[in-house]
């Protein structure tokens, strides 16, 4: 295999007859190659999301298998009138996804900015960085709930010691969603520190100089030379941690289990609408909340897409 | 370029921060995880104790761990395996196309929230007997390795001169035949990334698992949860299992630095 060689061979091939099929599949090679990727992606995606449609028009409860009635937008109708769960766990979504993203960005860029020039041990640093990446969410999750544990945990021992007042933490109703917002720019702002670092690499450091020597200040380079440079990695960036952000299920599930905790402190519309599908078998309702929070989601991108546009 | 040295010392207190931030969670973790429960109730002497793997051994012995490692290996090993198999040829015609709508559609799989297709999924797999087994698993975390691959392969292909396939082609190898035998080899840094990434993914999957599996089949993730009582959390035995998860991706990340960094950031420099 590794022969392969990128000067034409001198000793003419003798061209080997072709089978019919492998004359059919090169010749057809562009759909021949993509098509067993998109068969199982479609497969997996269009009909799962079209009977969730249909079951949001529907009763369904208990069991997925059991009669249930077509009663139109009703479950729509009673999700929008929901004061107590839905739309606090829209409030919450966004809550936690513009606050999330904005500190990574926000800090991602000054890890990036940082890191950009060389300097000794930083294979060390860029590893460090990368560790809180990689680990199982849900394994983070549980490191941070007894690192914020509000009896043993040491960051209220270190409050104290500090002459401040322990705090709650997770287990408190409204320091919860912020605690797990921590969790999650921990994890993830590394992720956005990285993309706009590779990002940072590809500017040509004359650039900066030059403006240097025009007598621009650090933070008048920054605005000016850097970042309209490096607006499509932040672009990726808010791209990707965004829909994530937004999905985000695994530490919330980690740190208050069911329901977002027992007052729902937590409660996304992630989170919600597990709780509907598989702790409540409450399908109908559960199928109107997912569409409402694909259709959310693909707002937020047609915006993000739009608005970059604009640009 | 000149630095002044109020910023150099800046610079390195704010290196030194990082550090810290970064790395003491995963190092109170693991430290934890060598103590027992009145050990770890007992903050003011955090570093003053005699670390035991007590709880490793509890974790190992106890729930039937090696079981779940298995899982958690097999699953991400095998949806990896195959999601390269239909991905890479995939990406490799959509670079070379430039089919990007229908990249989109693989792409789908990574913006659509996970709950809204495990319904339907449950439903269809129940029919089929399938759920509880190791099919459905590894159908369910290929949804999650497919677009990753895809993505990263796509760029990889976009990097790639189109000349030596060219050249094959003239020496008289049919496309598909030059793709196998002059792209491929040619693409084993990109393929490296794509592999190790989708099954770090893989590895990390919680949400499907927990739906899908079943006491036989559970993965890391899920069986975590066992340490977590409706009375009391045995939190050696958390820390523990929790370790025993995160180690591996850790020591991947660490040894194959290079290619998870060109894999998370792939698609960020072309924007």
């Amino acid at each position: 295999m590794s022969t392969a060689t990128a000067t034409p061979r001198t000793v003419p091939h003798t061209t080997r007859p072709q089978s019919s099929v492998s004359r059919w599949a090169n010749h057809n090679r562009k759909w021949v190659l993509a098509a067993p990727a998109m068969i199982f992606t479609a497969a997996m995606i269009l009909f799962p999301l079209g009977w969730t449609l249909y079951l949001s028009l529907t009763n369904a409860k208990g069991s997925v298998r059991a009669e249930k009635e077509f009663i139109g937008f009703d479950n729509y109708a009673s999700v929008f009138a929901d004061t107590a769960r839905f739309w606090p766990a829209v409030g919450r979504t966004l809550f936690f996804t513009g606050g999330t993203l904005v500190a990574q960005l926000v800090l991602g860029m000054v890890i990036a900015l940082l890191l950009r020039k060389n300097f000794r041990g930083q294979g060390f640093v860029r590893i460090a960085v990368l560790m809180p990446l990689v680990a199982t969410p849900v394994a983070v999750g549980m490191m941070w709930r007894l690192i914020f544990e509000p009896n043993i945990g040491i960051v209220n021992y270190l409050l104290v010691r500090m002459g401040i007042p322990a705090q709650p933490w997770l287990a408190g109703e409204n320091t919860a969603l912020p605690t797990t917002m921590i969790i999650d720019i921990w994890q993830w702002t590394p992720m956005v520190a990285l993309i706009l670092l590779a990002g940072l690499t590809s500017i040509p450091e004359e650039m900066d100089e030059a403006a240097s020597i025009d007598g621009a200040s650090a933070w008048q380079r920054f605005w000016h030379v850097t970042l309209p440079i490096l607006w499509p990695s932040v672009v990726v960036a808010t791209l990707l941690r965004g829909i994530d952000a937004l999905k985000t299920f695994d530490i919330l599930y980690a740190t208050k289990g069911r329901g977002g905790g027992s007052f729902n402190e937590v409660e996304t519309l992630n989170v919600y609408a597990y709780g509907l599908s598989f702790d409540y078998n409450n399908y109908g309702i559960a199928s109107a909340v997912l569409i409402l929070f694909f259709g959310l989601i693909l707002l937020a991108l047609f915006l993000l897409v739009r608005g970059n546009k604009v640009k | 370029m000149r630095t002044s040295p109020g910023y150099r010392i800046f610079r390195i207190v704010a290196i030194a921060v990082l550090i810290v931030v970064m790395l003491m969670p995963i190092f109170w973790m693991v430290l934890s995880s060598l103590k027992n429960n009145v050990q770890i109730f007992d903050v003011a002497n955090a570093f003053n104790f005699d670390p035991s793997l007590e709880n490793y051994r509890n974790v190992l012995a106890r729930s039937d761990y090696v079981d779940y490692i298995w899982n958690s290996f097999f699953v991400a090993f095998m949806s990896t395996a195959i999601s390269l198999v239909i991905g890479v040829p995939a990406a490799y015609s959509m670079s070379r196309f430039v089919m990007r709508r229908s990249a989109l559609v693989v792409l789908m799989a990574r913006i659509i929230p996970g709950v809204s297709l495990l319904v339907p999924w449950y439903y269809i797999f129940s029919n089929l007997r399938l759920v509880g087994g190791y099919s459905v698993l590894i159908l369910s975390h290929m949804f999650v390795a497919l677009p990753l691959i895809v993505y990263i392969m796509m760029g990889f292909f976009d990097g790639l001169p189109i000349d030596l396939e060219e050249a094959a082609q003239v020496d008289g190898l049919t496309p598909i035949g030059a793709f196998l035998k002059v792209t491929l080899p040619l693409s084993v840094p990109g393929l490296a990334t794509a592999a190790i990434l989708s099954f770090i993914f893989s590895w990390n999957n919680f949400m499907f698992a927990l739906v899908l599996s079943d006491a036989g089949t559970k993965t890391l993730p899920v069986a975590i949860f066992d340490f977590i009582g409706y009375a009391s959390i045995d939190w050696g035995g958390l820390m523990a299992a929790s370790t025993v998860v995160t180690l591996p991706i850790m020591l991947i990340a660490l040894f194959a630095q290079r290619y998870v960094v060109s894999g998370l950031t792939a698609g960020a420099v072309k924007g």
